[in-house]
């Protein structure tokens, strides 16, 4: 068999360790050693993998609890987690029920104060945060808005240049004193309620749509901060960030801004947190196939009916699976043909699967009893071992049948 | 109820759901009609309840309203005195005084919305208006059977009702004469020593046997909540059971004077089950008592007549018989215990047959006591190799000790306590919820008794006759055969019946069914990749059919002429294939469809 060649990683630690404990002269010894090994840890030929891996990241799954943990008091920030986050993840949900990101920040930035400082720019601020009270005038159709003028000038906003942020269609708005005014010009079918939570919701600083913040240190000492709420795009822009460790947890966000090999890491990234957060273990390589085929075609594609199940090659397979009468249909009037390649198709007609054990088909025709005698004979009589006969060896594949529709 | 006035609103009125009015002053018209009710002016059979939140009455007299009787309290006062008590117990008043004279109601669900009830009579504050009889009404029948439930978590408690729910005991007396489908009764039935309120009402009706309890580990055989029973125990009777089944069948008229035939089929008939099954039929096919019956036994042989007849021909000869015989279930015996021959009331005859089977406890059968501890009979040891005490006491049942620590199960425990001390002292001790026997008292008791008050033990090892290293918890317990018996539920196939559609092997324990080999169970085998073996465990159905080669369609194979050919293509080349015939189907079923299925097939 051709010698095997260790992947770099491998053979770089195994490099470091002969230098470090001085054993040039083993050194093909040890070599051997870990070739062995790293050749009884990979897969045999025709190995159902993907059977296995499904097998491996289903079993904790039903272990998982459908309870999310809420801890309280600790600095972080509440997301999903358990089983719910698990099934989000595999099944691509397009927005996670509670999105977040975790911004790195450059060398220079790192200290709590700049942390803070960049924290700030990146939180949301609406109008809602400067309001004290509201009062809906039904007569004037008009909504009155108490403004906190001390938190403003924190946030060095001048209370008159609130007005330039409230983009309302037909809703004028005027300061007077510590009161804002939106006066609204329409006159029918007004629902003032909905205006306000409107006008309230007005975005005037930071990121859009990352309604919390916090900082905090990581394992590795370092300064990093959480957020709820996502807008990877925004936030790389933002002085200070790291662009090359930020990340959001939604693999889809990730797609868009980094393309899809970005996302394959991010559901892998997310679906073992997951996995490790409940206490369970699973190898990442099975997380990792899983991911593969989700990013397959370059897009992200969720498990089930309308994701990977649904884009099987195998007629037969999808029709086992789920919505048969449709399968069945579109392949009738596309006169499809089904190879009979995966070991779905392969049960549903109790055939030898193509896997493990049902991979291989003899190949040459074991000679016929007579022809056995006759070279037996032949032996006795010359006495001496002649060369077997050279047979015509006819490829006898399985029985292959082709079905096809018309 | 909160006196809130509502000013300018009135409130609708219904009666048994229909409106009938409306009222300024609902809650005073409230008050009123109960005072009324109270006083024997209106019926004790009236609940009328005020909801504030819709501001309506309503007012119910119909029948089928659960209700139940409560104490009154008026001004933090219950109603009832001990007045009342001394003339009850002296059978100067009776139950029904109490009710017509305003000292207890009967609350249907509705009211008791408008009600603050107290559970214990010193509970009771001024804004009460009801105190329980009993705070052990609070549990339904089966809950208050559990002795201390208060001393346990509460999924116990449910459990324990539960599994009293289907414990074997003596719920009816008149069963001889009785012919239910399915019946059993405890040979050898006991109330239990540490009973409860409810038992004494149930009296007559016991649910199971005293047995002595040792909580030990028994070589591991009682792991994972198995228990070992005592053989000699259960050759001395503990346990034992009748199951009870009966089988019937009407003697049928039909159309155009034919009818059914009772009596022992000939052979040559449609669906004849060969001469072995009649073998206990005498000659008027019906078995005759205390026959010895068998698994598919003939009870009762009847023939009908065909359900379609061919035209013109009414001849009622055997030709035209099918055999719809009664036989015992698949996997069930017994004895047959009664013959009961009678009408329909349609004056068709009609025939019963009793079978009765004696329950033996044995290995796989389920066992519990009250407190949510089941388990499963995994061994039986002759009383010689059974640990037993100092005073030679040697237990019926050895429970594992692990199955209390994570259940804290505390109420079993009194009980074995309670019971040991119950037994000792020749008495019944009362565990009733809340107010039951308390431990104190039980550990005084047994000192006086000369043992020691934690139930503790020595015990001795009955195979080595060596000193166990430790004091074994040892008492008396209550338990519980469940109607959950191996006998019931055994179930092996190799070769059997198939349905008819599909060819595959039918499902379930009556039909003789096979034991599917789910889609998790497939996959496992892929994951291993055993090829061959998935296909042989999925071979149940296996079909050879022939295919034509230039159509891909099914073709023809002539057994008469021992000719295969395509009907649609001339001189085709045909092949066998093999699969499964549910896939044959699934063809068959897209041609009906109007998809046409093409099968590439190609020579080895």
């Amino acid at each position: 068999m051709a010698e095997i060649t260790l992947p770099r990683k491998i053979m770089e630690e195994v490099e470091n360790y002969i230098r470090k404990n001085n054993l040039e002269n083993r050194r093909k010894e040890i070599l051997d050693r870990v070739r062995n090994l790293y050749k009884q840890a990979m897969y045999d030929p025709e190995e159902a993998v993907g059977v296995v891996a499904a097998q491996s990241l289903s079993e904790p799954a039903t272990q998982m609890t459908m309870r999310t943990y809420h801890f309280a008091g600790t600095a972080g920030i509440q997301v999903t987690l358990g089983l719910p986050r698990l099934i989000e993840i595999f099944d691509a949900k397009k927005v996670p029920e509670t999105p977040s990101m975790t911004i790195y920040l450059r060398k220079e930035h790192q200290n709590e104060k700049k942390a803070l400082e960049i924290a700030q720019k990146i939180k949301e601020v609406k109008l809602r945060d400067f309001v004290v009270s509201d009062v809906i005038d039904l007569l004037n159709l008009k909504i009155i808005c108490r403004l906190d003028t001390v938190k403003l000038k924190k946030y060095g906003i001048h209370v008159n240049d609130l007005t330039k942020y409230i983009k309302l269609k037909n809703v004028s708005v005027e300061i007077k004193g510590r009161e804002l005014i939106a006066t609204i010009e329409k006159t029918e079918n007004v629902n003032l309620h909905k205006i306000k939570y409107r006008l309230l919701e007005s975005h005037i600083m930071g990121v859009k749509s990352v309604s919390h913040v916090i900082v905090t240190k990581n394992e590795n000492d370092e300064w990093i901060i959480s957020t709820l709420g996502s807008n990877l795009k925004k936030v790389l822009s933002i002085d200070g960030v790291d662009p090359t460790r930020t990340v959001s947890n939604n693999p889809f966000e990730m797609c868009d801004v980094f393309g899809i090999e970005a996302a394959r890491n991010s559901i892998i990234r997310e679906a073992v947190h997951t996995i490790e957060e409940q206490g369970l273990g699973v190898d990442i390589r099975y997380v990792g196939i899983l991911a593969d085929l989700m990013t397959s075609t370059g897009k992200i594609m969720g498990i089930g009916r309308y994701g990977v199940a649904g884009n099987k090659d195998s007629v037969i397979a999808r029709m086992a699976f789920e919505e048969t009468k449709k399968h069945l249909i579109n392949a009738a009037i596309k006169r499809t043909r089904d190879p009979l390649r995966g070991h779905v198709e392969n049960i549903v007609m109790n055939q030898l699967i193509p896997m493990g054990t049902g991979a291989f088909t003899l190949v040459g025709r074991i000679p016929k009893i007579e022809e056995q005698k006759i070279t037996k004979e032949k032996k006795k009589k010359s006495h001496q071992p002649s060369k077997p006969k050279k047979r015509k060896t006819k490829k006898a594949t399985a029985k292959t049948k082709r079905k096809g529709k018309k | 109820m909160t006196a809130k006035k509502i000013t300018g609103r009135e409130a609708d009125i219904y009666f048994n759901g229909d409106f009938i009015g409306k009222t300024k002053e609902p809650i005073k018209f409230v008050s009123e009609t109960r005072k009324k009710r109270r006083q024997g002016i209106l019926s004790d059979q009236l609940n009328i309840v005020y909801y504030e939140k819709s501001n309506e009455i309503r007012i119910n007299t119909d029948s089928g309203r659960a209700r139940r009787p409560l104490i009154i309290v008026e001004n933090g006062k219950p109603k009832l005195t001990k007045e009342h008590i001394e003339k009850l117990k002296k059978g100067k008043i009776t139950w029904s005084y109490l009710v017509k004279n305003g000292i207890m109601e009967y609350l249907d669900a509705e009211e008791e919305e408008n009600t603050y009830i107290a559970l214990h009579p010193s509970d009771i504050t001024k804004e009460h208006t009801h105190v329980e009889l009993n705070p052990l009404s609070i549990l339904g029948t089966s809950a208050s059977l559990n002795p201390y439930p208060e001393y346990n978590r509460g999924d116990r408690v449910n459990y324990g009702a539960k599994m009293v729910g289907q414990a074997i005991g003596s719920p009816i007396d008149n069963f001889l004469l009785r012919t239910d489908t399915k019946f059993n009764i405890l040979n050898y039935p006991q109330m239990p020593l540490v009973d409860t309120m409810s038992d004494k009402i149930l009296k007559e009706h016991p649910y199971g046997q005293n047995i002595v309890i040792a909580i030990l580990v028994w070589d591991g055989f009682n792991m994972n909540d198995a228990i070992v029973l005592n053989r000699s125990s259960v050759e001395r009777g503990l346990f034992r059971s009748f199951h009870f089944r009966t089988y019937e069948t009407v003697k049928k008229r039909y159309w155009g004077g034919q009818e059914d035939d009772i009596g022992i089929p000939e052979p040559g008939i449609k669906g004849y089950r060969g001469e072995e099954a009649y073998k206990h039929l005498p000659e008027d096919g019906i078995v005759n008592i205390e026959t010895i019956v068998e698994s598919d036994s003939v009870l009762i042989g009847k023939t009908s007549p065909l359900r379609f007849l061919s035209s013109g021909d009414f001849t009622a000869d055997i030709e035209n018989k099918r055999e719809s015989s009664v036989t015992i279930r698949y996997g069930e015996k017994g004895i047959v215990d009664k013959v009961l021959i009678s009408e329909t009331p349609n004056g068709e005859q009609l025939i019963k047959v009793r079978t009765r089977d004696e329950r033996i406890p044995e290995i796989g059968d389920k066992f519990a006591t009250r407190h949510g501890q089941k388990g499963v009979t995994a061994l039986l040891v002759p009383q010689e190799d059974m640990p037993f005490t100092s005073k030679g006491v040697v237990p019926d049942v050895v429970f594992n000790p692990h199955g209390i620590p994570s259940r804290m199960t505390v109420s079993q425990l009194l009980e074995i306590l309670a019971g040991k001390y119950g037994a000792l002292a020749g008495r019944k001790v009362d565990g009733s919820a809340f107010s039951g026997t308390k431990e104190e008292f039980i550990r005084k008791e047994m000192l006086k008794l000369g043992f020691r008050d934690d139930g503790m033990e020595t015990l001795y090892d009955g195979r080595t006759g060596k000193k166990f290293k430790v004091m074994i918890f040892t008492g008396v317990v209550y338990y519980m055969k469940l109607d959950h018996m191996v006998a019931d539920k055994i179930h092996a196939r190799s070769k059997g019946p198939v349905t008819l559609l599909t060819r595959q092997p039918t499902e379930g324990r009556a039909k003789r069914g096979g034991l599917r080999l789910g889609e998790m169970e497939q996959q496992c085998l892929v994951g291993h990749g055993a090829a061959l073996t998935l296909k042989e465990r999925f071979s149940s159905d296996d079909t050879l059919i022939p295919i034509c080669q230039s159509c891909g369609m099914i073709a023809i194979h002539d057994k008469m002429k021992n000719k295969t050919y395509c009907p649609l293509c001339k001189d085709s080349k045909i092949l066998w294939i093999q699969t499964s015939y549910a896939f044959k189907l699934t063809l068959d079923e897209m041609k009906a469809l109007g998809i046409y299925p093409k099968l590439n097939v190609v020579e080895l």
